[in-house]
C-alpha cells in the first residue's frame, strides 16, 4: 500500500519535472522559458520530495531533510530567476513583446 | 540597549539558525544543540552590517496562514502552466507589467518578488530605483489590471499586514 503511494507520487514528480523541461522546449522566448524552472519543477520536485520522505520514514528513521531542500529551493528558485531575467533584460534578450526600458543601462 | 538585545540582535533569525542546524544534522543531541546555538549567536551577529532595517514580525499567525495560502497557490498554479505549456502555442500572451508597490521596505519588497517568482505564471524581474514599481513577466496575461490587483489583495495586503508596514 505505501509502494502504491511512493510510486504515485514519484510518477507525479517526474510527470511535472518532464512538463517544465517540454515548456523548456516549446515556449517562444527566453523570457517564457524563465517560467519552466522556477515553476512546474517546483512541484515536481515537491512531490518527488514527498515521496523520498515517505519512503525512508517508513523504514524506522524519521527523514527531515527533504524540508530543508524545499526550504533552500524557495529560497534560491526566485533569486536565479530574477538574475537571470535581469541580464537578459540589460542584454536585450529577443523577446515576442516589447520589453520595457532597462533602468541600468542610462548613461 | 539592553544585554540580550545586544547578543540577539535578530531572535528570529537565530532560531531558524538553530533550527536548519540540528535538520542539516538530523539530530537532537546536546554536542550540536550548543555547536548550532554557538553558529545561531555569531552569524547574526558577524552579518549585522547588511540588515538594512529591522523588521518585526507583528502576526506571526498570519505569517502562518500566508505560506499556507502560498504553497496552496504553487500548486494549483503549476497545473496550469503545465496545460498551457502542452496547450498549444498561440494561446500564450506574456507580456512585461508594471506592478506599483505601496510599501517601501526592501525586505517586504523581497518578500513580496520572491512570492510573485515562486507562484507560476509570473516572474519578478526587477525593482526600480525609487522602489516603487516591480517588473513582472507574466506568461499569460489577459488583463493586466486584474493581475495587478490579484498580487495586490492576495499578496501584497497580507505581507504588509504581517511586517506592519
Amino acid at each position: 500500500m505505501l509502494d502504491i503511494i511512493i510510486s504515485i507520487f514519484l510518477i507525479l514528480g517526474a510527470g511535472f519535472a518532464l512538463v517544465g523541461s517540454i515548456g523548456l522546449l516549446r515556449l517562444p522566448d527566453f523570457y517564457t522559458r524563465l517560467h519552466g524552472p522556477t515553476k512546474a519543477t517546483t512541484l515536481g520536485l515537491g512531490a518527488l520530495l514527498i515521496a523520498s520522505m515517505i519512503y525512508f520514514s517508513s523504514r524506522g528513521e524519521v527523514s527531515l531533510h527533504e524540508l530543508l531542500v524545499t526550504l533552500f529551493l524557495f529560497m534560491t528558485a526566485p533569486v536565479s530567476a530574477h538574475l537571470l531575467a535581469k541580464a537578459a533584460l540589460h542584454l536585450r534578450i529577443r523577446s515576442e513583446v516589447d520589453l520595457p526600458k532597462d533602468e541600468q543601462s542610462k548613461p | 540597549m539592553s544585554i540580550v538585545k545586544r547578543l540577539l540582535p535578530h531572535p528570529i533569525f537565530s532560531l531558524v539558525l538553530l533550527m536548519v542546524w540540528l535538520l542539516l544534522n538530523n539530530t537532537l543531541s546536546a554536542g550540536h544543540i550548543l555547536l548550532g546555538s554557538i553558529i545561531a549567536l555569531v552569524l547574526p551577529w558577524a552579518t549585522a552590517g547588511f540588515w538594512a532595517d529591522r523588521l518585526h514580525l507583528h502576526k506571526p499567525g498570519l505569517a502562518l496562514r500566508f505560506l499556507l495560502l502560498v504553497l496552496w497557490d504553487i500548486t494549483v498554479a503549476n497545473i496550469q502552466v503545465a496545460k498551457l505549456i502542452l496547450s498549444p502555442r498561440s494561446k500564450l500572451r506574456p507580456a512585461f507589467v508594471h506592478y506599483p508597490l505601496d510599501m517601501d521596505n526592501d525586505f517586504a519588497i523581497t518578500v513580496l518578488a520572491a512570492t510573485i517568482s515562486l507562484t507560476p505564471g509570473t516572474v519578478s524581474i526587477d525593482v526600480s530605483s525609487d522602489h516603487r514599481t516591480l517588473l513582472v513577466h507574466g506568461l499569460d496575461v489577459g488583463d493586466e489590471a486584474a493581475l495587478i490587483a490579484e498580487i495586490k489583495s492576495r499578496y501584497e495586503a497580507p505581507i504588509k499586514e504581517i511586517f506592519g508596514c
